[in-house]
């Protein structure tokens, strides 16, 4: 039904990514007359880890919500490539789930229920399993009021993934989370993307954050591209290393130099 | 040794504590009830103007004993519960359409929020022309009454189902009826009990006033008939009932509140 690759094969066999590729392209979108991206274009081929990153209200966060239908350009198109045929659903629609910076969980659901959400019963199992993948297996049968934030997070994350999605989009994900609780998150996101290579396009506003995880660094700035940076260094990385300390230095300092003085 | 008999004492202590506690809130019904009886004992009190406790607990008994109490309580609790079935469930189906529709809210919202200022007791003398004393006199009055609350609250609640469950729902591919019964209704469902259980209180009050004014059976009818012959035990025993059947009205809501808001947190604890 499903193909789970291990890490290995991926980079054995570039045919079992089930990952898509997104290309933007010339998108404009503008809320009441305000320009937010303006003639935005970039290209993320399939099994890529992108990071978007730029000032609050730059435009990061419409971006990824255009990708996935909540917001309609006014110009420009979106197109997802195709999903390679042995793993393509019998829609033969991309799926694309979303995790947001809240989790998003429906209250009046306890945690399966909530992992389960538009998926047949049938899944159950299914449900559990990716459950206790991100370590909250004996949690299924509790309210999401009772966990902490970081473990609503995860749980949010177990329900895009019980979807096997091909595109997954992050924003701002770990936004709201304690410093420790971050760094164990994008651990686990990054083990999820190198076992089941989906393509994911993450939003943060933490450069840090970006370059631990991400293949290609991406800056928006005045609803254009302002940097795209392919990070080169190998994994896993270690935030300690002359390499991200330089290159997190490079991209702060881009981020910063355009300042708006008023 | 020492130490042992110091922790026992200080659980006889917490011990004593909690009962104290427990017994606090009756220190004062009780202690009226007791001044009560003995102002009538000592006939401070004449029992045309208000009957001892002693002589309504006796009626009581001898109304329930004959079988005229429950007969009375009976139809009561029939007029309320079928007024507060049709007019809820309008109000919630009238709720629902409008909050979730916006041509529905322009079409019927502001006729409702006309309607809604007239007070159900204001149409009596009509209903009575309509309906005569009959049933549906009451059920209509009833029914009205409870309408608006149920009604206001389910638009109210609809609309405020948090936006950003709806935007995720759609993500997830729901819409329509799966959108509508993961999302929307438990959503409003809160804002919804909140109109049950105010409207359950307005329920009683209207029935009552709707049987005082016209009615051939049913608490409100005994008590005005008791009033006829001048038997205030009687009468208290009518009133204290209308009381006791509004405190279980508000106990099931409140039972409802707690088990379909159990993920709640503000509704967990047992209170």
């Amino acid at each position: 039904m499903s193909v789970i690759c291990s890490s290995r094969e991926i980079a054995e066999d570039q045919r079992c990514s089930r990952g898509v590729s997104v290309g933007i392209k010339s998108v404009s979108i503008a809320f009441s007359g305000r320009t937010v991206l303006e003639n935005f274009d970039i290209e993320i081929s399939a099994g890529e880890f992108v990071a978007i990153v730029g000032r609050s209200g730059c435009g990061k966060s419409t971006l990824l919500r255009s990708v996935v239908g909540l917001e309609t350009p006014q110009a420009g198109t979106i197109t997802l490539g195709s999903v390679a045929d042995y793993v393509a659903k019998t829609s033969g629609k991309p799926d694309i789930r979303v995790m947001f910076q809240d989790s998003r969980l429906l209250p009046w659901r306890r945690i399966l229920p909530n992992v389960m959400l538009g998926l047949e019963p049938a899944l159950i199992p299914r449900a559990r399993k990716v459950l206790a993948q991100v370590g909250l297996a004996e949690r299924a049968n509790d309210w999401p009021a009772t966990l902490s934030g970081g473990q609503r997070q995860r749980v949010a994350l177990a329900r895009a993934l019980v979807h096997d999605p091909n595109l997954l989009l992050l924003d701002e994900p770990l936004g709201s989370l304690d410093a420790l609780t971050r760094i164990e998150m994008q651990q686990l996101i990054e083990d999820v993307w190198r076992s089941r290579g989906f393509t994911a396009m993450l939003v943060t506003h933490d450069v840090a954050e970006a370059i631990s995880l991400a293949d290609r660094v991406i800056l928006i700035e005045g609803g254009r591209v302002a940097l795209d940076e392919v990070v080169n260094i190998p994994r896993p990385r270690t935030r300690g290393s002359a390499r991200f300390a330089a290159l997190e230095e490079r991209i702060l300092g881009r981020v910063l130099q355009r300042r708006p003085v008023f | 040794m020492h130490a042992h008999s110091s922790v026992s004492n200080m659980k006889t202590q917490l011990r004593l504590r909690i009962l104290v506690k427990q017994a606090l809130p009756w220190v004062v019904p009780i202690s009226l009830l007791i001044v009560w009886q003995w102002a009538s004992s000592a006939g401070i009190l004449p029992s045309r103007f208000l009957p001892a406790p002693r002589a309504v607990l006796r009626s009581f008994f001898e109304l329930s004993a004959s079988g005229e109490l429950w007969l009375h309580v009976r139809v009561s609790t029939m007029r309320a519960l079928a007024g507060f079935a049709v007019g809820g469930g309008l109000g919630l189906l009238l709720g629902l359409l409008t909050g979730s529709l916006r041509w529905a809210e322009t079409l019927l919202d502001t006729t409702i929020q006309m309607v809604r200022n007239i007070p159900p007791l204001a149409l009596i003398p009509l209903v009575i022309l309509w309906f005569g004393i009959d049933e549906s006199a009451k059920l209509f009055l009833v029914a009205l009454g409870v309408f608006f609350p149920v009604y206001i609250n389910t638009f109210h609640g609809i609309r405020s189902v948090d936006r950003g469950l709806l935007e995720m729902g759609r993500t997830y591919g729901l819409s329509g009826w799966p959108l509508y019964r993961e999302i929307i209704l438990p959503g409003a469902l809160p804002s919804i009990l909140v109109g049950v259980r105010f409207s359950l209180g307005l329920m009683w009050v209207i029935l009552i006033v709707a049987e005082t004014i016209s009615a051939r059976s049913g608490i409100g009818y005994m008590t005005m008939n008791a009033r006829e012959f001048m038997q205030t035990d009687v009468m208290v025993v009518g009133i204290l009932l209308y009381a006791i059947l509004g405190k279980l009205a508000d106990l099931l809501a409140k039972g409802l509140e707690r088990y379909w808001l159990r993920w709640n947190p503000a509704y967990q604890t047992v209170r």
